[in-house]
């Protein structure tokens, strides 16, 4: 008789990881989420639950159980473009909106957002351009998520790259703060303050 | 009173227009405004998803500098949704969470920096409707936007989920600005609906479809431009119709300018100093105005 080939699909208890619903409630605020009674408004109101692997409410559910390398690795996170529609809408006032920010953060700590997908990649080198020069360049930023996820891709948006520096809505230098040593102090602080935490036996949140 | 203007790092490139036709409009009302020295970006979406407590530590920088500046009842000007959400989600994290707050006031005293809290984080839609007022604006008004159709969209960030100024479901600011100025508003739905977001970058295919929705509604319900608050939305908007007219079929262009353009137009301010030179689609001709205000003509 043929093997059953549906073994890695079923999910057992020892599978999950306990903590994780509670990891992610540990956000300011986010004590809320164990409360949710899965109604769906958020996938009903949600503009990008159609395109998305699970619905808002089927990772509030997941994370509440503890699926957590299947929330981890979804697309559904990477699709939130931030509207906040959930979020005012939500009948127990869960902030889903930062449940989603918490698990992007979750996911880039732990490394296993779905590689060389943009919108993971884009939030880092936002991270990284501002980190260095206090502001954000539009167009070098766009640069260096094509190289690094699509470059092929670069080249078809070059046409509309070219359009905005025609009309002067594009530059090609890099914006930069002028007192970045203020910026870097503040940062080396906030890294401070979040190892100390750590030291401390605090639960450090996502 | 001066207000403290915050750009934001979209207002220095794609969203110049705005930038420039804010301040051309602020100067034509008398509005007193001082861009915030060394400003830096407000920790917006893209950075809240990697570290969210620096992403505080950088818009509390910004409140720090303009606290600076105004003597303790600082009002601060902020044309970006993106920023507008970034900071004042910081100011409510600041005040709900003692413990980000202590992690952030020693991060700024670290920096020379310190701020306690009370500067006043204000959209200028919201500025000019409660501080300056219509009957301001209205006396300002030299050639009325008649027979102009338009659709206000507010987008997301603008109304969720802090703003106060309006409100959450069916703002109507931007529509009494509108009103006041001379022009018909449409109305409709979609007005707070996400426009896909940095998602035109990311996503594309996903992304344009959420602007398509926005604009092919737009125009269904007679609209011949859409009036944004926002640099992302203009941009999502404006600029990849090309890209919807072939893969989904969008109908024509459709203009989408900012509110501050469309204001700066009726005051009579030139194309030039309100940025309509960058504008993918060009504003509609004023055909009606010129026909003596009667019925409007679709071309």
């Amino acid at each position: 008789m043929e093997k059953w080939q549906g073994w890695d699909k079923i999910q057992y208890e020892a599978g999950l990881d306990p903590h994780f619903g509670t990891k992610i409630a540990s956000i300011p605020g986010g004590d809320k989420l164990l409360a949710c009674i899965q109604c769906g408004t958020c996938s009903g109101v949600c503009p990008l639950s159609p395109y998305m692997d699970y619905t808002p409410r089927q990772i509030v559910a997941m994370i509440r159980a503890g699926f957590k390398a299947e929330v981890l690795s979804s697309y559904t996170t990477w699709l939130c473009a931030s509207c906040y529609s959930c979020t005012v809408e939500c009948p127990k006032e869960i902030k889903i909106t930062d449940v989603m920010y918490a698990v992007k953060r979750m996911a880039i700590q732990e490394g296993v957002y779905p590689k060389r997908f943009p919108t993971p990649v884009l939030a880092s080198e936002f991270f990284h351009s501002v980190e260095k020069t206090g502001r954000s360049t539009e167009s070098w930023l766009l640069v260096r998520m094509y190289l690094k996820t699509n470059p092929f891709k670069m080249l078809k948006q070059a046409m509309l790259g070219f359009n905005l520096w025609r009309r002067g809505r594009m530059g090609v230098g890099v914006e930069s703060i002028k007192r970045k040593d203020e910026l870097h102090r503040l940062f080396t602080a906030m890294e401070n303050e979040t190892r100390a935490e750590r030291r401390a036996g605090q639960e450090v949140r996502p | 009173m001066t207000y403290v203007y915050f750009p934001g790092c979209s207002l220095t490139s794609t969203g110049r227009g705005y930038h420039e036709s804010l301040q051309e409009v602020c100067r034509a009302l008398e509005v007193p405004i001082q861009e915030l020295e060394d400003w830096n970006c407000c920790g917006a979406t893209s950075y809240m998803a990697v570290d969210e407590s620096k992403a505080f530590a950088l818009s509390a920088r910004n409140l720090a500098l303009a606290e600076r500046l105004g003597n303790g009842s600082t009002q601060m000007m902020v044309p970006c949704a993106a920023c507008y959400l970034g900071l004042n989600k910081a100011q409510h994290y600041l005040q709900e969470f003692p413990a980000i707050r202590g992690k952030v006031d020693k991060a700024l005293a670290a920096a020379g920096l310190a701020y306690s809290g009370r500067v006043q984080i204000r959209h200028p839609l919201d500025i000019f409707i409660k501080d300056i007022g219509r009957d301001k604006i209205a006396a300002r008004v030299a050639k009325p936007l008649a027979g102009l159709k338009v659709a206000c969209y507010y987008g997301c960030q603008l109304v969720r989920p802090y703003a106060e100024f309006d409100d959450q479901h069916n703002p109507t600011t931007m529509e009494t600005i509108m009103t006041v100025l001379g022009a018909e508003v449409i109305d409709w739905p979609l007005k707070t609906r996400c426009c896909g977001g940095s998602l035109t970058g990311t996503i594309e295919d996903v992304g344009l479809r959420l602007s398509y929705i926005i604009l092919t509604e737009a125009q269904k319900r007679g609209a011949d431009l859409v009036a944004t608050a926002c640099p992302l939305c203009q941009f999502n908007l404006e600029c990849y119709q090309g890209k919807m007219n072939g893969r989904f079929g969008l109908n024509g262009k459709v203009p989408v300018a900012y509110f501050t353009q469309l204001m700066g137009l009726a005051f009579g301010l030139s194309n030039k100093s309100l940025g309509l030179n960058r504008l993918f689609v060009p504003l509609p001709e004023r055909r009606a105005v010129a026909a003596g205000g009667g019925a409007h003509v679709r071309g």
